[in-house]
């Protein structure tokens, strides 16, 4: 039965590691806005550069 | 760019407006020229995914490019704005009302493409506020204010971001339940062996399960727990008992008996129960506590007011001041739509200042060369200087805040239901302990306290305390839903008790902004967009209104165009000689209603017609306050007489209506019905109202756009809203019966765990069984009644 002990502690650990990551967490202001990094994982890094015709049509327009 | 075929109706690529007349650039209409200028400066950056993310996600830019942010460069300002700084990286927040969609959120987080000086920039979505990141030696904190609303993205500084130190968020009701719910999990885990009656050889491990639930239980009295066993002690020390007295006993009784059980090995103990109990106890908190964080709900003048103003100084120049530092004698600039910051002296010739916000007057106030004007007023029309009579502080305006309203600290003067409850509670569970001790006492004395910890552990009213955080969180949830925000749950509760309510006028019963214009008279197509190119060249606020009323786009020239104080305006337009302005100086002698405003119209000294200026009243606004009846106590206005009669028409005869009130009388009238013995709600919208707000037991801001400045109130309600006003009372006064329903079902409970506790039968698993189905019934119940009867009460006016 001492394996259940083993068992035990291993589980208490684990547990006591996840309830400090979120400690960890809420402290470091991850809580704070939970709206913002929803979108913002969604925009793509580089911004969108115009086409070379884009361009062309653009210069013609101008004229 | 010519094109005439104009569609029904064309909407602005940036904004979403109704086009009246259309700027097209690149194939896409807009509506002004100050969406033009957006859409250019993103386009030229390559930042037009803005306008994939949202259609039109862009807002209408009223009047906003001519606000110069180059105050914020003065080094004393800057420092004051900055939360960092050093020679090649600063960072600021500003707040930006207009941020609303994904689209501002993308392109606020690429500030740093429009200026190579700005290194990083955040959103905070739920604030709305941005955090920018910056370079000060390639871009200056004024160039950077000047960015975002150059594309279209305004930030608000007022002088109350001087006073810096902003509380940070209470994150320690957040860890206090994370960990009596990490305990509980636990606990609960080891005390399954128990129940399911683990092989009785193993006495080993169930010993070592019974003390893991001791430590783990340690820190959710002295950690989650301790302000239960604070309040109750401060409630001995003010002798008065409060729920969280019986609460405070029943979590030393479970946690003292249960460690005594253990120790003596004599039992598994109620471990399970103690931390389950502190967790949805704080569960119950946390739902309560449902804040509005993008909405303030304290604020006074200084919000209101900018940060700074331009000042004369020595050398004869214009440079900008913070406005604390304003002494009687200066001299300052303020330009149109800008606030006078502090009582002063005009020095130009003449100018309209706007004080609807201040005192509630809804016209326009025209003052002379030499007049004073006062602090709070807004400027309208072309820029004028001032000679500064009175600091900011002192200011007539500001004085209403030396009031004696301003000064109580939020001393509740209502006595919450659930301490009202609590107090017969623990008066009964003390009796009841006192009976079984007597008797036990006399039958078996050994056990005598292990009944007596019993009781006080079943008694431990954790169903009664969660009936109000879920009823009460419910409430407040639901009418945030139809964007009435309060401040707290108490609110909730002095709501319910409300048998008076008093409005304002100007801005809460009509609209502050857009009155109602009709024309009367016989004025052509042509003459209409004539006059519509006229009155544009006119700073007169009347003209304004009528200028915005005419829907015709007008070119052409003007000649000999004269604007004649208190007259008109005179021009020749293609040979024909146009007056806009007065009756007199058209040459009109009807007598009109009084209660509205006139511009009238001649062309060649023909009257052609008028245009009828009148507030508007809120829509089905009657209505609601038929439905209030008696309750509907007065109104309460700044403004002249003249709007007496649509007022009582509106309101009827069993209401006061009180007008020319000072921000000091409203205050006052709201005090007096108070002492005749009524619970007063105000309901206001300006600065002229904050007294009254604050004094009223309930204080209601009306407000069109929660991104811009309210006055210090209970609860914030969306203009559009007001007509719901009745049933909101209704649903809270509701609240209150769900409320002590649920008191019922959890004494109903409290009475079977009793029974079994002054019996002697209460076994651990007993008690880990009723606790939780007493608590998790009285939740449920409370929230879906508020839900049902929050829908039968709004489901009759939509």
């Amino acid at each position: 039965m001492s394996i259940i002990a083993l068992l035990i502690s291993i589980s208490l650990t684990i547990a006591l590691i996840f309830l400090g990551v979120f400690l960890w967490s809420m402290k470091s202001g991850q809580y704070d806005d939970t709206y913002t990094p929803s979108v913002r994982m969604l925009f793509d890094n580089d911004v969108k550069r115009p086409t070379e015709k884009e361009t062309a049509v653009k210069a013609e327009l101008k004229k | 760019m010519t094109r005439t075929d104009v569609v029904a109706e064309t909407t602005c690529f940036h904004c979403g407006a109704t086009c009246e007349e259309i700027h097209w650039n690149n194939d896409k209409p807009f509506c002004c020229k100050g969406c033009e200028t957006v859409y250019e400066i993103l386009d030229s950056n390559n930042l037009c995914e803005y306008y994939d993310l949202n259609a039109a996600p862009g807002t209408k830019t009223l009047a906003i490019t001519d606000t110069s942010y180059a105050y914020l460069d003065e080094p004393e300002i800057t420092a004051k704005l900055l939360t960092f700084n050093s020679p090649s990286f600063a960072s600021a927040d500003f707040f930006v009302p207009s941020v609303h969609c994904v689209s501002c959120i993308w392109l606020l987080e690429n500030l740093t493409k429009l200026h190579p000086g700005v290194v990083d920039s955040k959103v905070n979505f739920v604030k709305k506020t941005v955090h920018v990141d910056f370079n000060p030696a390639k871009i200056s904190l004024g160039t950077v204010a000047g960015l975002l609303a150059s594309v279209g993205y305004a930030p608000r500084i007022t002088l109350e971001q001087e006073k810096k130190e902003k509380p940070r968020t209470d994150r320690s009701l957040i860890l206090k339940l994370a960990i009596a719910g990490f305990a509980f999990g636990n606990v609960m885990l080891f005390s399954f062996p128990e129940y399911l009656g683990i092989d009785q050889a193993d006495h080993t491990l169930t010993r070592i399960f019974s003390w893991l639930n001791v430590a783990l239980s340690v820190p959710v009295l002295f950690y989650s727990g301790i302000d239960y066993l604070r309040a109750a002690v401060r409630s001995f020390q003010q002798k008065q008992i409060n729920i969280d007295v019986p609460i405070a006993a029943g979590l030393l009784a479970l946690f003292f008996r249960s460690t005594y059980d253990i120790a003596t090995a004599t039992g598994p103990g109620y471990l399970d129960s103690f931390t389950g109990l502190v967790f949805f106890l704080l569960i119950g908190r946390w739902f309560q506590s449902k804040t509005y964080e993008s909405l303030a709900f304290d604020r006074d003048f200084t919000s209101y007011f900018p940060l700074a103003v331009n000042r004369l100084d020595q050398e004869g120049d214009w440079k900008p001041v913070v406005i604390y530092h304003l002494k009687k004698g200066d001299t300052i600039r303020i330009r149109n739509l800008e606030l006078i910051p502090a009582d002063s002296i005009l020095l130009d010739a003449s100018a309209y200042i706007d004080y609807s916000f201040v005192t509630g007057e809804a016209k326009p106030v025209k003052a002379k060369s030499g007049d004073k004007v006062f602090a709070g007023g807004r400027l309208i029309g072309t820029a004028v200087s001032l000679a500064v009579e009175k600091s900011t502080s002192q200011s007539q305006l500001t004085s209403l805040w030396n009031s004696d309203a301003f000064k109580k600290v939020n001393e509740s003067k209502y006595k919450k239901i659930i301490d009202r409850a609590a107090r017969n509670f623990t008066w009964v569970i003390m009796a009841v302990a006192a009976v079984t001790a007597v008797y036990w006492y006399m039958t078996e004395p050994a056990s005598m306290w292990l009944v007596i910890t019993s009781v006080l552990m079943v008694a431990c009213p954790c169903a009664l305390a969660l009936a109000a955080p879920f009823t009460l969180g419910s409430v407040l949830r639901e009418l945030g839903k139809r964007q009435l925000y309060l401040k707290n749950a108490d609110v909730v509760e002095r709501m319910g008790t409300i048998n008076a309510v008093v409005f304002d006028k100007t801005g809460t019963v009509t609209h502050g902004q857009d009155p109602e214009v009709d024309l009367v008279g016989e004025l052509d197509e042509h003459e209409l967009a004539k006059v519509k190119l006229l009155t544009g060249f006119s700073t007169h606020p009347l003209s304004k209104f009528v200028h915005e009323y005419i829907r015709k786009s007008a070119t052409g020239s003007v000649d000999d165009f004269r604007e004649l104080p208190g007259k008109g305006i005179q021009a020749h337009l293609q040979g024909k000689v146009y007056k806009i302005g007065s009756a007199a100086f058209t040459g009109f002698h009807e007598k009109l209603d009084q209660s509205a405003s006139y511009v009238f119209v001649s062309i060649d000294d023909e009257v052609k017609g008028y245009f009828m200026i009148r507030t508007m009243i809120r829509r089905n606004i009657s209505d609601m306050i038929q439905r209030l009846g008696n309750k509907c106590k007065a109104l309460l206005s700044g403004d002249h007489e003249t709007e007496k009669q649509p007022m009582t028409h509106i309101f009827g005869s069993h209401t006061t209506l009180r007008f020319n009130q000072s921000p000091h009388d409203k205050l006052a009238y709201i005090h007096e019905l108070q002492t005749s013995g009524n619970t007063v709600m105000m309901v206001g919208d300006g600065l002229n109202d904050a007294g009254a707000l604050k004094q009223a037991d309930v204080g209601i801001a009306v407000t069109d756009d929660t991104g811009v400045f309210t006055p210090a109130c209970d609860g914030i309600l969306h203009g559009s809203e007001i007509t719901k006003l009745d049933k909101m009372l209704e649903l809270t006064r509701a609240s209150s019966t769900i409320l002590k329903s649920g008191f019922a079902i959890s004494f109903f409970y409290n009475a079977i765990a009793l029974s079994f506790a002054v019996s002697g039968h209460l076994t651990p698993l007993v008690a880990a069984i009723l606790m939780p189905i007493s608590s998790i019934s009285v939740v449920s119940f409370s929230t879906l009644a508020v839900k049902w009867v929050a829908n039968q009460k709004f489901n009759d006016i939509n």
